[in-house]
């Protein structure tokens, strides 16, 4: 078997920390944030976070949830960071992927050797209705809002041309939602940790078909963060860490309607072969995968645009038990948005979160035997952006 | 040229109310575009003008919304698709239909349009939408 060539990082992680996903009432944004951060600096004893972390970049989708702007130097302020430089990295649900990015170009210039990124976003003190219009407004508002489109109703209506033009069923998409609460019920940081039945989604209310209850991901509060610095630093700083040795993000048009095939995220797609060669590895090197499964069908595009699977054989590949924990690439082992949550702002650095401890050996129950290359697959809006990650374990 | 109407989305929306769907082309490559912009995302010319779009279009996609922002909760459930037109441009578009069940991939459709909008807190332009060829 060919063994990947070991390229040099771009940076290495030597920490990571996820607060609790989940309905977090009595809680603001920031104090989610100093949880997460907490966590990771727990895990590095020898580092002083306030003169060590030389600057953060925190992603945060929108002010409107907690009417509160300028979140990153709120978030720095309650992480114990001040006075490092600060900054929100906004990309709607790739906020924090793309923050993720921010980091690895801070390090990589030589700029700073020890940087802080991650994201938070507190969702739940809003009624649905409101959030869903909140979540809207990452797509057009002059024709896509304005035309009554809703995120749900944008990956419906890639849905229904991938079962045209595929055949992809229901049955199918309700499969991905099946296995993620799986792989969530064996995580207590997750926020439905509550395995459900084909039956169960199939039989859930509908919210754009057709997509329903069980094939969205969840409104969630939560918040995220990585440490990462210079590669020859780590070893001195951490018995634990990871290398990233492939980054990449690309943009596809803004509307929807404009893109020339719906049964792909182009954004992802140019953004995985940019990561796959700056890493030096191809689909089949990957031993676990976190992808962004904000509906069902999008985790079956994923698998496709990433070239785990054919084009079009998403619902076959999740039906065959290939991304099982267990399979031949493990996929959402930790929920994924679908079980874990979705936070907006904080799910691209809690993706990576996740594929840590999977390249530690510290994912527990969900532990996938000999990791050893990690991918994370963050989307932006209908797929407007894609950001990709590749990890190596040291 | 400077006497013609910037290629502006609100500009789009102004010829709504006259009942006109109109779109930007690329003079240079003859890209058309909805929304209409001044730069062609396909040869980054600058030199764009308007053209009308005929009555006619093809559903490429739907979706049935069940569950709606506050501003449209009065029509749930309502279809929205992304329609082809025989230009080759393609909008998103609410669709009327009194039978949902009835929409299918394919089918031919054809635009419409409402005057100016006293429903919603958004802004009260005219607007357009497709509907069941007659």
């Amino acid at each position: 078997m060919r063994r990947p060539r070991r390229v040099k990082p771009l940076a290495t992680i030597i920490s990571a920390g996820l607060s609790k996903f989940g309905r977090r009432e009595g809680v603001y944004a920031r104090e989610l944030f100093a949880e997460a951060a907490l966590e990771a600096f727990h895990r590095v004893e020898g580092l002083d976070p306030g003169k060590d972390i030389k600057a953060a970049f925190i992603g945060q989708m929108s002010e409107a949830y907690e009417h509160q702007a300028h979140d990153a130097p709120m978030a720095a302020s309650w992480a114990g960071l001040l006075p490092a430089p600060a900054t929100r990295i906004e990309n709607a649900c790739a906020s924090s992927g793309s923050a993720l990015r921010c980091g690895i170009m801070a390090i990589k210039s030589g700029l700073y050797d020890i940087v802080l990124v991650g994201g938070v976003e507190k969702m739940t003190n809003q009624p649905t209705p409101e959030v869903t219009g909140i979540l809207a407004t990452a797509s057009d508002y002059p024709f896509e809002q304005w035309n009554g489109m809703t995120f749900p109703g944008l990956f419906a209506l890639m849905a229904t041309v991938h079962m045209h033009e595929y055949g992809t069923t229901e049955e199918q998409m309700a499969a991905v939602a099946v296995k993620n609460h799986k792989n969530g019920a064996l995580n207590p940081k997750a926020h439905m940790q509550k395995e459900v039945t084909l039956d169960e989604v199939m039989k859930s209310r509908m919210v754009a078909w057709p997509l329903k209850l069980y094939d969205c991901s969840l409104i969630t509060d939560g918040a995220s963060c990585l440490i990462l610095t210079a590669p020859k630093l780590a070893k001195k700083l951490s018995d634990n860490y990871v290398h990233i040795i492939g980054s990449g993000q690309s943009q596809d048009t803004f509307c929807l309607h404009e893109r020339d095939s719906l049964t792909t995220i182009n954004a992802a797609k140019q953004a995985a072969q940019e990561a796959y060669k700056m890493a030096d590895v191809k689909a089949k090197d990957i031993d676990v995968a976190e992808v962004h499964d904000c509906f069902t069908i999008a985790e079956i595009i994923a698998c496709e645009d990433l070239g785990f699977c054919r084009p079009g054989q998403g619902g076959k590949f999740v039906e065959s038990g290939a991304s099982n924990i267990g399979g031949t690439i493990p996929i959402n082992t930790s929920g994924g948005l679908k079980s874990k949550g979705h936070p907006v702002g904080a799910t691209g650095t809690a993706q990576v979160h996740e594929l840590y401890l999977q390249l530690t050996g510290q994912a527990d129950r969900r532990q996938v035997a000999d990791a050893e290359i990690a991918l994370a697959h963050n989307l932006g809006g209908s797929g407007a952006t894609g950001v990709v990650h590749i990890l190596r374990s040291a | 040229m400077s006497e013609l109407p910037p290629p502006t989305i609100e500009e789009f929306y102004r010829q709504c109310a006259d009942r006109k769907l109109m779109a930007v082309r690329c003079v240079r490559c003859k890209h058309i575009m909805v929304p209409p912009r001044a730069i062609c995302p396909k040869c980054r010319s600058s030199r764009v003008e308007w053209v009308q779009l005929g009555t006619q279009g093809k559903l490429v996609t739907y979706t049935v919304v069940h569950v709606s922002p506050p501003q449209f909760k009065h029509m749930t459930p309502y279809a929205v698709g992304i329609v082809e037109m025989e230009e080759g441009v393609k909008l998103p578009s609410i669709i009327r239909t009194s039978r949902l069940e009835s929409l299918k991939i394919g089918m031919e459709l054809e635009v419409d349009f409402s005057p100016k909008s006293q429903e919603t807190s958004w802004p009260h332009w005219p607007r357009y939408f497709f509907k069941e060829t007659e």
